[in-house]
């Protein structure tokens, strides 16, 4: 059985001390270096693997953003997703999660068919974990985020699903979105045959008019949701360790030093 | 004139660099205490195509250019010099002679493996009184028919514990001495009366393999002869033209590597109550060593860009190598001198480096060699 899956992705930048727009308290990105989201490339090592075991199995990558975006799809490219598509328009600028999932879902509902829609849990800039989920349902399908291992036999999925004391065993029917977290894979690193091949493919680049797209529904001023404020938490200060030599030593003195502070 | 590498080189580097970071690094250390071959690492870079970098698709090599197999053997020797040679040697001295050389039956049969990795190449023209004085090869080959008998030795063959496929000189007329007397052959591992000797305990690349080949009334049937007879000469010095632009580009990387490390241990090292990065003396030479870094990488990507354009080389690549191995000398010394003590120990990677360094001097042609080749192309051969 071959399968037909898309790869949510999205080009972030590769730093810990992002700038921002102190008027829009937007993220700057020009200048600093970009990567393929981690998470994102954990959904796309998924789906990759899927094709290792299904062969004729064929994996579209898709995302929305400057054209600049094109290197980290020929990045997916060069791992060996089959096609790539850029959504691009200065009217899908500035897009919220909202905003956003009407996009891709638009774009996805003009790639036409498919099995799995993978895509990371969450994009290291925003820390949203929002337009996944909000693709599914947008898109009518069931979804299952944060899945640690997966499986696949005929149209039925059974994936586990991390949750912070365990996790839950889900069965589901295709066609469904899934998120990845880190622990679902290793993904692998681009072949160097696929970088001659990834420069040398045709990116599709759509604008707003080639996935129809309802423009009151996307772009910076449709976003229902805008950064108030951005700005860096005061570091908190060294904390105090509570000593004792047992157990029960130690959970008196923590219960004393927190009720002399009057937190109970 | 274009000093910007195509988007498919960079993309090249920054898959090897993260490549390097994650599958050779963390073992490069251990692999060099223990005189381990990397074998793990090799079948990593034939998986991922490092190992067929300069040939066709067709071949099933990766249908790149010698310049990201320069850039890629750079990246795995920044962190260790082992890795890199493995690639170089198999890359330049095996697969590269029956690519250019060998008739369509041989390259379809020989090159795909090698390109792609499954099996390992390695390269014999070096004996204890011959090495790039082939005049001196007792590796003699007598023709019996349809087949050839060979009997002689081999010494410092890089790959030769590992390798499956090799490219081995030998004399056929000793009469007509380096010129015509000289043969190259294809020569497998399981060939009766092939064997590998003595393994060399060396100062560094201490997780390559550098080994004995001896040839025992080793039995190459006839199909195997590459190139014409005669022209084994020929062959051998246009693949060290070749090979040179790997070594060139294992040394740049050496340098690299130690020069990186420097970087960082400067900036925290406190003497004097300042860091080391913070006194002009050492930040001057440090400036040099950059600058002179960036003068090899340009030579050697030149010399590469050559051989991409079908261009002559020879004499750029023999620049490349002689400038290359000096500064991965001469930075890596330094930067074992700018660590202090620290610097002499195990416990940073800067002396493992400084070993690894010396061999870029040596093989493939000394610098001393180097010279004779450029000074050749001033005022003419003898």
């Amino acid at each position: 059985m071959a399968y037909k899956i898309i790869v949510c992705a999205k080009q972030v930048p590769d730093t810990n001390e992002i700038k921002t727009n102190p008027e829009t308290g937007t993220l700057i990105r020009d200048g600093v270096p970009s990567i393929l989201n981690n998470d994102d490339a954990n959904a796309l090592e998924e789906a990759l693997k899927i094709k290792d075991a299904f062969p004729g199995t064929t994996i579209t990558v898709i995302t929305m953003g400057p054209p600049q975006a094109t290197e980290m799809l020929q990045e997916c490219l060069a791992m060996g997703a089959d096609d790539a598509i850029l959504l691009s328009d200065r009217a899908l600028g500035g897009s919220d999660t909202w905003a956003t999932s009407n996009a891709i879902s638009a774009g996805i509902a003009k790639v036409g068919e498919y099995d799995i829609i993978f895509a990371g849990r969450q994009a290291i800039d925003g820390d949203t974990a929002q337009v996944g989920p909000q693709i599914a349902e947008k898109l009518g399908i069931p979804q299952v985020s944060y899945v640690k291992e997966f499986a696949i036999e005929g149209n039925e999925i059974t994936v586990k699903r991390a949750l912070e004391d365990g996790y839950e065993l889900i069965k589901l029917q295709t066609p469904c979105l899934l998120t990845a977290i880190k622990e679902l894979n290793t993904p692998r690193y681009m072949y160097i045959k696929g970088i001659y091949k990834a420069m040398k493919h045709d990116i599709k680049v759509w604008n707003a008019a080639d996935i129809g797209v309802d423009l009151t529904t996307v772009g910076l001023k449709a976003s229902p949701t805008n950064v108030f404020k951005s700005f860096t938490p005061k570091p908190k200060g060294a904390g105090q360790k509570v000593a004792g030599d047992t157990d029960k030593e130690l959970a008196v003195n923590l219960l004393v030093g927190l009720k002399e502070k009057n937190i109970i | 004139m274009n000093f910007n590498l195509t988007k498919e080189q960079e993309a090249v580097r920054k898959m090897v660099r993260k490549f390097a970071a994650n599958e050779v690094e963390p073992i490069a250390a251990e692999c060099d205490r223990e005189h381990r071959f990397p074998v793990e690492t090799v079948e990593k870079m034939a998986k991922y195509g490092i190992m067929g970098i300069p040939y066709p698709e067709e071949y099933e090599g990766a249908g790149g250019d010698h310049v990201s197999y320069a850039i890629a053997v750079e990246e795995l020797s920044r962190v260790c010099g082992s890795t890199g040679v493995i690639c170089s040697a198999h890359t330049s001295l095996c697969t590269w002679p029956i690519f250019a050389w060998g008739n369509e039956e041989q390259k379809k049969k020989y090159v795909p493996d090698l390109a792609s990795g499954r099996k390992i190449g390695a390269f014999g023209l070096t004996e204890p009184g011959a090495g790039t004085d082939a005049a001196g090869q007792q590796t003699v080959a007598v023709d019996m028919g349809d087949h050839y008998v060979l009997n002689g030795a081999k010494v410092f063959i890089t790959n030769g514990g590992y390798a499956d496929t090799f490219v081995i000189l030998a004399m056929t007329d000793k009469t007509k001495g380096t010129r015509g007397g000289i043969t190259a052959f294809i020569v497998e591992k399981g060939f009766k009366g092939f064997s590998i000797g003595k393994t060399e305990d060396k100062l560094g690349i201490c997780a390559s393999s550098t080994t004995e080949l001896i040839m025992q009334d080793c039995i190459v049937p006839k199909e195997n002869v590459l190139g014409k007879v005669g022209e084994g000469f020929k062959v051998a010095m246009s693949t060290l033209d070749g090979g040179r632009i790997g070594i060139a580009s294992q040394a740049l990387g050496i340098a690299q590597g130690a020069f990186d490390v420097t970087v960082e241990y400067m900036k925290s090292r406190k003497q004097f109550g300042k860091t080391l990065s913070k006194f002009q003396a050492l930040q001057f030479e440090m400036a040099a060593m950059k600058t002179q870094i960036e003068a090899a990488r340009l030579l050697i990507y030149r010399a590469a860009n050559f051989k991409d354009l079908h261009q002559e080389y020879s004499e750029a690549s023999a620049m490349a190598k002689l400038f290359a191995g000096e500064t991965a000398m001469h930075v890596t010394t330094k930067c074992v001198q700018f660590h202090g003590g620290y610097g002499y120990t195990k416990d940073y990677p800067v002396e493992r480096m400084m070993r690894d360094a010396k061999i870029t001097e040596i093989y493939e042609g000394t610098s001393e060699v180097q010279k004779i080749v450029i000074a050749g192309k001033i005022f003419g051969k003898k």
